[in-house]
């Protein structure tokens, strides 16, 4: 177990500045991941607390501890790369022992903790078998097996689900997410998909261009995100942006957009010029004479529901359609949006506008 | 343009038969797309198509005339593969004009230019048509294998997988761009996945394949909404349908029903009467979830909350009776 803080990191490569004054505060047992595009700077942090790179300014503690400039091997800590990586001409016992031999572990440890681990992860019955032999599932068992009989403090994951086929990427978020709830091991864990993200994390950390834009458990993300950036890179389709019709200030409770009156939470900012965020499945088509006027420019059947794209006056937008509702393509609407659901942001700064939705909100880690 | 027909076609490897379907149209212009399992005969199914497999029974059609026999030259098919196959050592443009340069088909180089340009606006890379193929993006590069089926103008496009290899965000984006294509162009595609997505967004209409048999056929809202058996009713829907047993039912629906069947967006959370105490399991606002169980059998229902539940809290799920799919113990649809 252990809590990870870092402290107004940074890493230059030359002239490129790959983590810009980062400081986190990751608490003991939670599972965080660090979520951005390539190259802002997700693996160099995951590498800086590894050991693996040695920043060029800032601190790195480990439950309170310096460790910025220790080796590797000198901090606990399991770096896990792929997590299928599993030897194939070794059955799964030899497997699970590779690890703890590689670090000249007494006989009898190795065997209690292969059995303990075994039985975490229910394979008890396979530990005779050969990986060859072995079904899809059991297999990554195997591999997630082999990265925990280490017992480290923490551990730290590099896309280790980056080169699965979908399903066993879903099949193993599921795994890692039960272990983790079992074993409650600090785990940072770096990715460029938010589905990972969602699926795992008890706490998100989104990155850009080796800055932190926002900390916060995975409803903070998706419901205030801190900035346009943030709205953008997550949900599926992504929050849609609408730039309004004028300034805005503090006590408003309805604004401009496209030429009609949209009620929004009530304003405690001010802009100069602001745009307002919806999440599609808090886009209501209703008739077309009320809200926004949009036209329906093209659909998709997803069984469950629609996603309808539509014009308006200020832009191009989605809405997740309920599934009987059944839109088609140039279907004149109104479009009403779940006011308590929307935010706004400072065109300008880009950055999320306080209001009486986003006070109700506290975000759950620190970060600066 | 053409239409596919497949009467009676059966492909055996040893003692496994891969595909046995007594009869399969695809009508001209149509997006149709094979949906299954892995192992369940898809791609045997467009191999036999293409030519690149000859039946062990029955026939293959296009538009109407018999081309069993012909090799897979003659049958005009383009083919779009999971794995883009490009040249390494040459130009997007060139691997776009390879199959124009063969020695069937011999184009003069103003038209293969024209051609090359005409697909690479489409598929947005006209910016790329001069960088080596292994310069680009894996969708760059799926795109290029797009374009060297289109510019061949074939009548029917035969792809398997080809978006699985890509990822998430790309693979949204070229399905917009296949699908708008392929209604451009008026192009009859058969198309192979496992992914129900791309089935229910792309296709017109649907062939569920188990075990080399089709199981059903139909547009994407009819197979969702009417599924003729279990199987076919949990292969589409994400998070999948809802089986319950039938002793939650009692008194409504068929006699011998022994599960009931319900969709997740259809089960309705903290109102309305019916099996009404469940423990919350979990509760996702993001994913607009809640998974609830009684007595071991677990719930989904997808709902927008304002507030979370917690796990262990009780819950009260409706089974709205106009939702519910009654199945008999083989996995048959019940009429009700």
């Amino acid at each position: 177990m252990a809590a990870i803080q870092i402290h107004q990191l940074q890493k230059r490569f030359a002239d490129f500045t790959a983590v810009k004054n980062s400081t986190l505060h990751l608490e003991d047992g939670k599972f965080v991941v660090l979520l951005g595009p390539s190259g802002c700077g997700k693996t160099t942090t995951l590498r800086m607390i590894a050991g693996l790179e040695f920043p060029t300014a800032g601190q790195i503690l480990l439950d309170g501890e310096d460790v910025t400039y220790r080796r590797p091997r000198e901090r606990d800590i399991a770096m896990v790369f792929q997590l299928f990586a599993l030897y194939p001409h070794m059955g799964v016992r030899e497997n699970l022992e590779f690890p703890l031999r590689n670090e000249g572990v007494p006989r009898a440890e190795i065997d209690r903790r292969v059995r303990e681990v075994a039985a975490i992860l229910r394979i008890e019955h396979l530990l005779g078998s050969r990986i060859g032999g072995l079904a899809g599932g059991d297999r990554q068992r195997v591999a997630l097996g082999r990265a925990i009989v280490r017992n480290p403090k923490a551990f730290l994951m590099d896309e280790p689900l980056g080169t699965l086929d979908a399903e066993f990427r879903e099949l193993m978020c599921v795994e890692l997410r039960k272990l983790h709830e079992r074993l409650r091991t600090t785990t940072v864990f770096v990715t460029h998909d938010q589905n990972e993200a969602m699926a795992l994390a008890d706490h998100i950390v989104v990155m850009n261009k080796g800055e932190i834009l926002q900390a916060d458990n995975p409803l903070g993300i998706y419901n205030f995100p801190s900035c346009v950036f943030v709205a953008r890179f997550i949900g599926r389709p992504p929050m849609n942006l609408l730039p309004v019709d004028g300034a805005v200030l503090a006590g408003m409770d309805r604004v401009q957009v496209g030429g009609a009156a949209v009620p929004v939470p009530m304003l405690q900012a001010q802009a100069g010029r602001a745009l307002l965020g919806v999440r599609p499945e808090h886009v209501r088509l209703v008739a077309p004479e009320v809200g926004l006027r949009a036209a329906v420019t093209h659909v998709e059947y997803f069984g469950s529901h629609w996603i309808a794209e539509l014009r308006s006056a200020a832009g191009t937008l989605k809405a997740v359609v309920d599934k009987a509702a059944r839109p088609r393509e140039g279907d004149e609407v109104g479009l009403a949006f779940e006011t308590q659901r929307v935010v706004m942001f400072d065109a300008d700064s880009e950055l999320l506008l306080a209001s009486t939705a986003t006070a109700t909100h506290r975000p759950r880690m620190l970060h600066g | 343009m053409a239409s596919i027909s497949l009467h009676g076609a059966c492909k055996r490897f040893g003692a496994v038969t891969a595909v046995d379907i007594p009869q399969l149209e695809v009508a001209d212009g149509e997006f149709f797309v094979l949906l299954g399992p892995s192992g369940a005969g898809k791609t045997t199914t467009l191999r036999l198509v293409a030519g690149l497999e000859t039946p062990d029974a029955g026939r293959v059609l296009m538009n109407g005339r018999d081309v069993t026999a012909e090799p897979p030259a003659q049958r005009d098919c383009a083919f779009v593969f999971q794995q883009y196959s490009l040249y390494p050592h040459l130009t997007v443009f060139d691997n776009i004009a390879f199959p124009l340069r063969s020695p069937m088909r011999r184009l003069d180089e103003a038209e293969i230019r024209r051609r090359v340009a005409r697909v690479a606006e489409v598929l947005h890379i006209e910016s790329k048509l001069l960088s080596k193929a292994t310069a680009l993006s894996g969708g760059e590069m799926q795109r290029v294998a797009i374009g060297r089926a289109l510019v061949r103008q074939p009548s029917v496009f035969l792809m398997d997988e080809p978006l699985s290899s890509l990822d998430a965000k790309l693979r949204e984006e070229l399905r917009v761009e296949l699908k708008r294509l392929q209604r451009e162009s008026g192009a009859t595609v058969l198309y192979v996945t496992h992914d129900q997505v791309e089935a229910t967004t792309l296709a017109d209409r649907i062939a569920i394949l188990e075990h080399g048999c089709i199981q059903q056929v139909g547009t994407p809202l009819a197979i969702y909404d009417d599924p003729q058996s279990l199987p076919v009713a949990q292969r589409l829907g994400s998070p999948a349908i809802n089986v319950l047993p039938a002793e939650w039912f009692q008194g409504s629906g068929p006699a011998h029903a022994t599960h009931v069947a319900i969709r997740p967006e259809d089960v309705v959370v903290g109102a309305g009467d019916g099996p009404s105490h469940f423990d919350v399991i979990e509760c996702s606002l993001v994913k607009h979830m809640v998974v609830a169980e009684r007595g071991g059998i677990e719930v989904r229902a997808r709902t927008l909350l304002d507030q979370a539940l917690a796990p262990g809290s009780p819950v009260r799920l409706a089974f709205p009776p106009q939702h519910c799919l009654f199945f008999d113990r083989s996995g048959q649809r019940l009429a009700t």
